[in-house]
């Protein structure tokens, strides 16, 4: 490649390269070894740690769940109650709810009525068994309550983490924000695996056995929608709630991404969503946007109706409303 | 078959052979690697609350280090262009190097994306038939191919010539130039893909934004020639393997255009985000100012652009001329774009959050050692390469020793 006069080869070079194996560089190699992979083994020392049965090859076998057999799927999720009876000794009704022919769900919120008194977000965390360390660690909450300055509706001046002892403070309103479901979904267009999409009836799901934990759609969504469990979710087993089911509100492995689902254990029993159940003040409209008779349908039709950063292009099925 | 055999025993005896000073270089990086082994089997049985992401910050150090190096290794083709587009004799000297530099660093960038999953273990699923690959919705299942395409047709290009030259016979054209012009097309495309990765965001004002893909590739072309301009001298001082300065002030050239571009781009940034300020400039004030009393990378990126500065400023003038010159140029430029482009460009992207929440981020201890382990990784990789082709370049490792080298 080049003649440089420095490039010359010694024969002591060639020698070097073709130094046979004698007893003593045998010896040496061999202790060097040693000392190698006994450096790899206290290197990775802290894999003991793993839990039994974190990682089975079940669950590395496992397929995409919209690929998944009905006797694969009705193992996998009887795998599932055993582990939480096992670790939390609450057996869950597990099921894997369907969507509902000739429904789409959509959600309005009453800005003119509601107070920010933020029961819907502790509301979200009882029904969807999301991890805390107390009962006021509303972090992983679906829902975030935003305190804003009357006068505008501008996102950069509000606050999340408002602490007041009493609400409505005079001189702000408040939003809640949650997942918009969006007709044009930023979040489920980036998913490398397509551990997350729309169902039939809307809704944005994931599937929790299926997702590597990239967070790619957290970086998507413009709604702050998503949350992730960096650590094994720690959920004390008395709050539990055992009504679940296998796109929604079962419990989470670390390592995963999770979000809203309009509830869609109870939606699709045809209940109301738990943040709607809750709400003080009837703030909070749901239904199916496919029946023009519908609740939601005759907000939209007749409100004064205002769609969260409408700029973005991401069509929500959540909308925000006011009276007057 | 049995020579290849013979070849690559030879390569593997040749990789425990060396002085004093290569094995303690190559016992300290094997243990920094180690270290980080150590530390991401902490992250992977403890999760990722080992490091300092949040749900606001969901991405941190490891993807800033994996945008940074995908620039590094696109920047071969600044080595690739003027040995066989100009056919620049003296570049064909050090070529391979950039090639085997772009492996290193590809192999790099994997492990951070890796390192940054929650579940590594279902890497898999993003594999058909064993998963489902979201192509061609997903930037990142694009991002995917074209880094391991990347690989694959620098290891061809190495391993090829590598393996012709041991055999003292010259390549056959047809087997390595159409790689070698696809890879030119293909160094591109990495960056420019990663690139999209943040651009397609509509929802993140900070990124959806079409200089980025521009800025990328030019501090990318000053970024990756600034390591090598380092490297091949660490390489003529330490090997028998002889580099003149003419590849190196090359070199100095291609990185002064390409940062002259990167600083004008970094302006016609700075106009539109200050000069009439939205709402969407509200990250860029966090960056270079802080937002709402929090200014945690206010210090970074000022040091970034005032390294930046003077890494132009000595290019742009004759210092650069002079060696010494020359190298406080490629450090100052090296790391004032990995400051930028790593933390300066991902960190501010979730700060505000989209609802206006400012929380800032901080590598942990645990996650900086991962990193630290994955740049040793690199090093080591990139150092037994050499260890191993440099031999077989000059001569002294051949197939039939009683002939003479062949010359390519």
């Amino acid at each position: 490649m080049n003649d440089e006069p420095q490039n010359t080869v010694s024969p002591r070079t060639i020698e070097q390269v073709y130094q046979p194996i004698n007893r003593r560089t045998f010896l040496k190699g061999a202790a060097a070894s040693m000392v190698g992979v006994a450096g790899l083994m206290a290197a990775l020392k802290p894999l003991l740690e793993l839990e039994r049965g974190e990682i089975s090859l079940d669950d590395l076998l496992q397929r995409h769940y919209r690929e998944l057999k009905e006797a694969d799927l009705q193992r996998m999720m009887a795998q599932l109650v055993a582990k939480s009876e096992k670790e939390h000794g609450v057996r869950p009704n597990l099921r894997d709810v369907k969507p509902l022919a000739g429904v789409e769900f959509g959600y309005a919120l009453n800005l003119t009525r509601c107070i920010g008194c933020r029961k819907c977000a502790h509301a979200c965390l009882k029904e969807n068994n999301q991890s805390r360390s107390d009962a006021n660690d509303i972090e992983m909450s679906y829902i975030r309550v935003l305190e804003m300055k009357k006068g505008a509706i501008n996102l950069e001046t509000s606050s999340v983490y408002y602490d007041s002892a009493a609400v409505p403070q005079t001189g702000r309103y408040y939003m809640p924000v949650q997942c918009h479901q969006c007709r044009e979904s930023p979040c489920t267009k980036v998913c490398p695996v397509q551990a997350t999409w729309q169902e039939v009836d809307g809704l944005v799901v994931v599937d929790y056995n299926w997702c590597i934990g990239c967070r790619y759609c957290m970086a998507a969504c413009p709604y702050d929608a998503r949350r992730f469990n960096y650590q094994k979710p720690t959920l004390e087993s008395a709050a539990i709630n055992p009504n679940q089911s296998y796109l929604s509100n079962r419990l989470r492995p670390k390592g995963v991404v999770e979000k809203c689902t309009f509830c869609l254990h109870r939606t699709r029993d045809g209940k109301y969503p738990a943040c709607l159940e809750v709400c003080p003040t009837g703030a909070r409209v749901f239904g199916n946007l496919r029946d023009p008779n519908s609740e939601i349908n005759y907000i939209l039709n007749n409100k004064r109706v205002y769609v969260l950063k409408e700029d973005v292009g991401t069509l929500p099925r959540f909308y925000y409303f006011f009276d007057k | 078959m049995r020579d290849y055999l013979t070849f690559l025993w030879r390569v593997w005896r040749l990789s425990f052979q060396g002085s004093g000073k290569f094995y303690v270089w190559m016992s300290v990086l094997t243990l920094l690697t180690l270290v980080g082994v150590h530390a991401w089997a902490r992250q992977f049985v403890d999760g990722l609350a080992t490091t300092g992401m949040t749900n606001q910050v969901s991405w941190g150090a490891y993807i800033a280090n994996f945008t940074f190096l995908v620039g590094v290794a696109a920047a071969a083709v600044m080595l690739v262009i003027p040995a066989y587009i100009y056919k620049k004799e003296h570049m064909h000297e050090v070529v391979l190097f950039g090639e085997l530099m772009a492996i290193a660093v590809i192999m790099m960038c994997l492990l951070f994306v890796t390192v940054d999953l929650g579940h590594p273990e279902r890497f898999h699923h993003m594999i058909p038939p064993f998963g489902v690959f979201n192509f061609p919705g997903s930037i990142l299942s694009w991002d995917v191919i074209v880094l391991n395409g990347y690989l694959v047709i620098n290891l061809h290009i190495a391993g090829y010539l590598l393996y012709c030259r041991y055999r003292q016979r010259p390549p056959t054209k047809r087997f390595y130039i159409p790689f070698v012009f696809l890879s030119i097309a293909w160094a591109v495309s990495i960056h420019t893909v990663t690139a999209f990765l943040y651009v397609g965001l509509a929802g993140r004002s900070y990124w959806h934004h079409p200089l980025v893909p521009s800025r990328f590739l030019a501090s990318a072309f000053v970024a990756g020639p600034a390591l090598m301009v380092l490297t091949f001298q660490i390489i003529r001082r330490v090997t028998r393997y002889w580099i003149g300065d003419e590849p190196i002030f090359t070199l100095r050239m291609l990185m002064t255009v390409a940062m002259i571009i990167n600083m004008f781009l970094l302006g016609c940034e700075l106009f539109t985000e200050f000069y009439y300020p939205t709402q969407h400039a509200a990250a860029a004030h966090y960056l270079y100012f802080g937002l709402h009393g929090h200014a945690g990378l206010v210090p970074w990126i000022w040091s970034a652009i005032a390294l930046d500065v003077i890494g132009l400023c000595l290019l742009v003038t004759p210092f650069s001329r002079r060696i010494i010159g020359l190298n406080i140029a490629c450090v100052a430029c090296f790391v004032g774009i990995w400051i930028e482009k790593g933390m300066g460009l991902i960190i501010p992207g979730f700060v505000p959050t989209p609802l206006g929440q400012v929380v800032e981020y901080l590598p942990t201890l645990n996650e900086t050692l991962v990193c630290l382990g994955i740049w040793a990784f690199g090093a080591l990789l990139y150092s037994w390469m050499l260890h191993v082709a440099i031999p077989i370049m000059n001569g002294s490792l051949r197939a039939r020793p009683e002939l003479k080298p062949a010359t390519l």
